[in-house]
């Protein structure tokens, strides 16, 4: 019975070519759609996640002023390292601190050029923002109070000047000073927001003050909070601290910023989060049009062979054995489809991923929901009206055109 | 029911066929008082009016009529694809009626072969697989039925083109390969709608000696449909129909 079924049913398919070809199409179409979007929108939260990690959780950002975006500036008085110490001695939350002062240098070596962000600060930074070296040292503590033009460069700033070389050793010219690559830091790769996060030199605090900004002023200070700590709590604290020493007036505003990195990054999984709700029904939208597509496709093909069926039984066929032929037929067809549409899927789906610098999360469910709602649509409008058709006295069947 | 009946209904569903011959003076098909009826109220068209026909097993008989008298209607009901409005359709004692679906296409699969007026036959597919259809229903193992529906479009003379499809083929050939799957299960009654209606005069003698020779060597009952008195004459019994009614049932002289 089986047997038979299935050489009907594949002489059926071969027969019909094109019908053969939609059907799987339509399944394809579906079954792929949805995977791609899902595995892309699951991969967009974790690679936000994973960033949002990788910069240290618990971190808060103070700058001087308020609502600073790029490029503008602000009248603002900066902090000092008094600033820091007092920070570290009054307000218990805080784990660690790294002040530092920042500025857009052009580095160069040899012949080549890359402008990048310079970074004065200690080694706190380095575990505050969750760095780790890849080869070399960080800043030792004659450098650090010595005021030695030593730096530790990240993987871009690497990749632009040095290429493949060993950089540890070399010097980089930073305006008029000539500094000594110590360390080079392990890639992060882009942030969420599509800032490039390897593309720094980071250099002792007194030197960057003393040779390149000329002044002793600290514009950063990030902040790292104990483990089960508020977060809340701590920036209430800070901001209380902060506006008494730098004498801000009761009613006045702050004339400095404590950004919540948490707050960021919560509204950034967010954003994903809702992105790939939005990618998830776009995809259900094209299941359900590829649903459609095999829907009408099967229903325009039973009416087509409602003749077919006809005849079949008037040579002596059994009404089951049609209903077994038309469902060999539609389970193998959409079954291909499913199968073409994951490959197809995956495929898309890793080369997308690369392409996107998302990773790529393979989610079985989805895979398999989808690839069920495309079988059972193939197959329940391949199979029940064939089911109508075959309880048909032959001759009403073979009427019908 | 009666036990006669129910054993009779039986056989008629296990393959392969009883060997037992009929009984005696038991016809294989009788018509009782069968209407057909197509439509309803005023515009009900009666294509069938109270017909009643007796053929016994063996009989080689031609049915004969003007356009639209209701022969193809009587046919499809004597071949199971159709059920009567009112009476009784016999099949070897059994009220076909009675039948559920299945046993009806099982009644088909053991004992008829049905040539339509309109050939039906699948298309785009060839005229072998058209031919072995029937037995692929009938689980014949693959090289048998390649054998068979080979050797039964030999016999309606299609020998090279086994390959081509209906729409490859003349009307007179797509007739050959519909009359070839009706034979390639060696049924025990043939129906034959107008089985030369596309046929030149030296192609229809070769369709005649053909049924001819299956009624006679191999006792398998013929039911023909003709137009032309030609072919008519090949028959053992000549069944008039006019208006949905049998107007004259009568002996024919026998073959020319
Ligand atoms: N499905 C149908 N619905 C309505 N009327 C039908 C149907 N089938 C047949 N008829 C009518 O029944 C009558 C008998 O038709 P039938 O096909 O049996 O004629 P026929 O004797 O085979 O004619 P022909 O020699 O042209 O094949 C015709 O008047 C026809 O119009
Ligand atoms: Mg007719």
């Amino acid at each position: 019975m089986l047997w038979n079924a299935l050489l009907l049913a594949f002489r059926e398919i071969r027969r019909n070519v094109l019908r053969s070809f939609l059907t799987i199409l339509g399944v394809v179409i579906g079954v792929a759609s949805v995977i791609v979007m899902v595995t892309l929108g699951n991969g967009a939260t974790r690679a936000v996640a994973t960033q949002i990690e990788s910069m240290g959780s618990n971190l808060l950002m103070i700058r001087k002023g308020q609502h600073m975006g790029p490029g503008q500036t602000s009248s603002a008085p900066a902090f000092d390292l008094e600033d820091t110490v007092a920070l570290e001695r009054d307000i218990p939350a805080i784990k660690s601190l790294a002040p530092s002062a920042t500025d857009s240098i052009t580095a160069v070596v040899g012949n080549a050029s890359w402008a990048t962000s310079v970074n004065g600060t200690d080694n706190r930074f380095f575990s505050v923002r969750n760095w780790t070296l890849e080869r070399g040292r960080l800043f030792s503590a004659s450098e650090l109070s010595g005021g030695r033009a030593a730096c530790v460069i990240g993987a871009t700033v690497r990749k632009e000047l040095f290429g493949p070389q060993d950089p540890i050793g070399s010097n980089l010219r930073l305006k008029q000073i000539s500094c000594e690559v110590i360390g080079l830091l392990a890639g992060k790769g882009q942030s969420s927001m599509g800032h490039d996060q390897d593309d720094l030199v980071v250099m002792p605090l007194r030197t960057f003050q003393r040779r390149i900004a000329g002044n002793q002023d600290v514009t950063l200070i990030q902040v790292s909070i104990r483990d089960g700590e508020s977060t809340e709590r701590a920036k209430t604290d800070i901001e209380r601290l902060l506006r008494e020493r730098r004498k801000v007036a009761a009613g006045e505003q702050d004339n400095f910023s404590v950004r919540d990195m948490k707050e960021v990054a919560t509204m950034l999984t967010g954003t994903t989060q809702v992105l790939t709700t939005l990618l998830s029904a776009v995809a259900a939208v094209s299941l359900l049009v590829g649903g459609i597509g095999i829907m009408n496709i099967m229903l325009v093909s039973v009416t087509e062979r409602t003749r077919e069926i006809g005849i079949r039984l008037a040579i002596g066929a059994l009404e089951r054995e049609v209903l077994m032929q038309f469902l060999v037929e539609a389970v193998a067809l959409s079954s291909l489809g499913g199968v073409l549409g994951i490959l197809l899927a995956l495929g898309a789906s890793i080369g997308l991923a690369d392409i996107l610098k998302v990773p790529f999360v393979f989610n079985g469910g989805i895979v398999l929901t989808a690839f069920l709602f495309s079988a059972a649509v193939g197959v329940i409008f391949g199979y029940f009206p064939a089911r109508r058709a075959a309880r048909l006295d032959p001759i009403e069947a073979l009427r019908r055109e | 029911m009666t036990a006669a009946t129910a054993s009779a209904k039986n056989a008629l569903l296990t393959w392969p066929r009883p060997a037992s011959p009929d009984p005696a003076g038991q016809p294989l098909l009788e018509f009782r008082q069968v209407s057909k009826i197509y439509g309803t109220g005023t515009a009900a068209m009666r294509a069938l009016d109270g017909v009643d026909l007796r053929i016994g097993p063996g009989e080689f008989v031609a049915v004969m009529g003007p356009s639209g008298s209701g022969k193809s209607t009587a046919m499809n009901i004597l071949g199971c694809l159709d059920t009567p409005s009112a009476g009784s359709y016999l099949f070897r004692g059994v009220a076909v009626e009675t039948l559920s679906h299945d046993q009806r296409a099982r009644l088909r699969r053991h004992y008829l072969g049905f040539v339509f007026q309109g050939f039906n036959l699948l298309n785009r597919t060839s005229a072998l697989e058209n031919v072995e259809l029937p037995l692929i229903y009938r689980r014949a193992p693959r090289t048998e039925r390649h054998a068979r529906a080979r050797a039964a479009l030999a016999q309606v003379g299609l020998t090279g083109w086994e390959g081509h499809t209906p729409g490859e083929l003349s009307g007179g050939q797509q007739q050959r390969v519909a009359i070839a799957r009706a034979i390639v299960t060696e049924p025990s009654l043939l129906l034959a709608d107008e089985p030369t209606g596309n046929l030149d005069t030296a192609r229809s003698h070769e369709v005649m000696e053909l049924l001819v020779g299956l009624n006679r060597d191999q006792g398998i009952t013929v039911l023909m449909v003709t137009h032309e008195a030609e072919m008519a004459a090949y028959a053992h019994r000549i069944i008039h129909f006019r208006d949905g009614r049998v107007a004259d049932d009568g002996h024919a002289g026998g073959p020319v």
